[in-house]
């Protein structure tokens, strides 16, 4: 049921504090409820990103409260909790797309590569092709099939040549596993596909300008349950290649897709860990409680 | 009623989790009448209690095809996690253990008729009080053991699951014993054997009884603390 994964030991990470020093919570104990002190591995070795206190703003509403993350290289992380609890908030803050909400505002550093994200100083539009994004409802551009992949390389100067944009577009939708399913119609709008072929084509579309990293916000919402396989098939099968993060209010899927699995709670992170041992074995009170439907 | 088993927004799913315990405990409280009635049976030599736990063996036999029914619906219905995954592999794993007891129960029953029901002679006292003995023993452990799953008692379950040489010694003094007896008189083999296979039945019971407490340990901590030595080796 679930994916392999590392296990690390747990431990209970003060607030403002970015090293685990020693193993506090023992396997199997419960962290109470009012605890809002992040249990879990919340470093990795090697990170592809790291959040250091992070805190976001929407004028004057705290929305998250100084979150601490490490997500590694190749793996799935899902990020769960009750709406409203800045898992989406947290989510937009690694490709910057709080900066196109009034009125947000995000302190903090968020490393990808060794380079603090949150600098002003850097150029959003190359950080959003290395950090793509698939949101909750598939929205192709009202352009052909082609076009919707073809598009960005081409404005992100990926392709020289009108045969350099054939084969991203064809390798692309082969990743996605679309290319058997359109390839004799590229020419048609891309709104003329299913639900679920429109979400692969814009997971192609992301990873047509060769991203590190894939920020999914509910990506199966709106599917069905074949629709839904299909796309967890393809993230399984594109972490080998690229970090995903994916925020996701359903439980299964979480436990399906991700290594691991992070717990947000009112603005705060209380829990990481491995997804085994997330939906066998939580240490805090809260996360139990949200995973098994004992509060809303 | 459990605290661990209730809660959930679905309230339901309370209800289901509950009677799912309560036929586990229904289960358990069979087992133990069977593995005291076998006792009795033998102690008293009373072929009739002795037929009725074969007879009601069927019984416990179905209350495992029920729970393991209910088991399948609940994870089919509800995909538990966390500590309602552990409530519901602990169920189903404890149901087993008791369906053995149930099986040993009624092993002791057929070794009683094997020994009491035939025109030759009863076998000598002093072969018969290990039975007496380890018996008492294992009453006693499945006894604390179905009070601690009816309770979900963690404290309790780690006092039972650490006793681990209480049984074994017995058990070893007792083959020991029996040993002599064979070797002074060779005639003594026929009923030695059976009270060798009742000793073994009673001590699997007893067995069973330490894993249900290892049962419940896992259920509230989250802790697998079966085979120690292998833990290290797991991954």
């Amino acid at each position: 049921m679930f994916q392999t994964a590392t296990e690390q030991e747990s431990v209970i990470i003060p607030r403002n504090t970015l090293f685990i020093n020693q193993k506090e919570a023992s396997q199997g104990a419960t962290v109470n409820r009012e605890s809002r002190e992040t249990v879990g591995q919340v470093k990795v070795n090697n990170p592809r990103i790291s959040c250091h206190n992070v805190n976001v703003f929407y004028g004057a509403k705290q929305a998250i409260n100084n979150i601490n993350l490490d997500i590694g290289h190749n793996e799935v992380i899902a990020l769960i909790g009750p709406s409203g609890c800045g898992k989406s908030t947290l989510l937009r803050c690694l490709n910057r797309m709080n900066d196109t909400i009034d009125g947000c505002h995000v302190t903090g550093e968020i490393f990808i590569n060794n380079q603090n994200i949150n600098n002003r100083e850097i150029d959003v539009v190359p950080l959003r092709a290395q950090v793509g994004m698939v949101f909750q409802k598939p929205n192709p551009f009202p352009k052909s099939i082609y076009e919707n992949i073809a598009f960005g390389p081409r404005i992100h100067g990926l392709a020289n040549s009108k045969q350099d944009i054939e084969e991203i577009v064809v390798t692309s939708l082969q990743k996605t596993g679309l290319w058997n399913e359109v390839k004799d119609r590229l020419e048609q709008p891309g709104i003329s596909l299913s639900g679920g072929q429109q979400q692969r084509l814009c997971i192609a579309r992301t990873i047509a300008v060769s991203p590190e990293i894939i920020l999914m916000d509910e990506p199966c919402s709106a599917l069905d349950p074949i629709g839904t396989a299909k796309i967890e098939e393809l993230m399984d099968e594109l972490r080998a290649q690229y970090t995903i993060v994916i925020v996701t209010h359903s439980m299964q899927q979480a436990a399906r897709v991700s290594q691991r699995t992070a717990y947000f709670h009112m603005g705060d992170l209380i829990e990481v860990g491995t997804t085994k041992q997330i939906f066998t074995s939580p240490l805090h009170q809260l996360t139990e409680d949200y995973i098994t439907g004992r509060f809303g | 009623m459990s605290k661990a088993l209730e809660g959930h927004t679905v309230q339901r799913y309370d209800g289901e989790l509950n009677h799912l315990h309560m036929q586990v405990v229904k289960m358990a409280s069979l087992a133990l009448d069977q593995t005291k009635r076998a006792l009795y049976a033998f102690h008293n030599k009373d072929i009739t209690t002795a037929n009725l736990v074969i007879e009601r063996e069927q019984q416990v036999d179905g209350l495992e095809l029920a729970v393991d029914e209910e088991v399948i619906a609940t994870i089919a219905r509800r995909a538990p996690v966390a500590r309602d995954l552990r409530v519901i592999m602990s169920f189903s794993k404890a149901v087993t253990d008791l369906e053995r007891i149930g099986d040993e129960s009624a092993k002791i029953s057929h070794l009683s008729k094997a020994i009491f029901d035939n025109e030759g002679s009863d076998p000598s006292t002093h072969i018969l009080r290990d039975v007496t003995s380890m018996g008492a023993i294992v009453l006693s452990m499945l006894q604390e053991a179905i009070e601690i799953f009816d309770q979900l008692d963690v404290t309790r379950a780690e006092i039972l699951a650490k006793n681990h040489n209480g049984l074994d010694i017995e058990f070893q003094s007792s083959l020991r014993r029996l040993t002599t007896f064979v070797l002074e008189d060779a005639r003594n083999v026929g009923h030695t054997i059976s009270i060798v296979l009742i000793l073994k039945a009673l001590e699997r019971i007893g067995e069973h009884a330490r894993n249900l407490a290892e049962y419940v340990i896992y259920l509230v901590n989250g802790v697998d603390i079966r085979h120690p030595e292998s833990q290290a080796s797991k991954e």
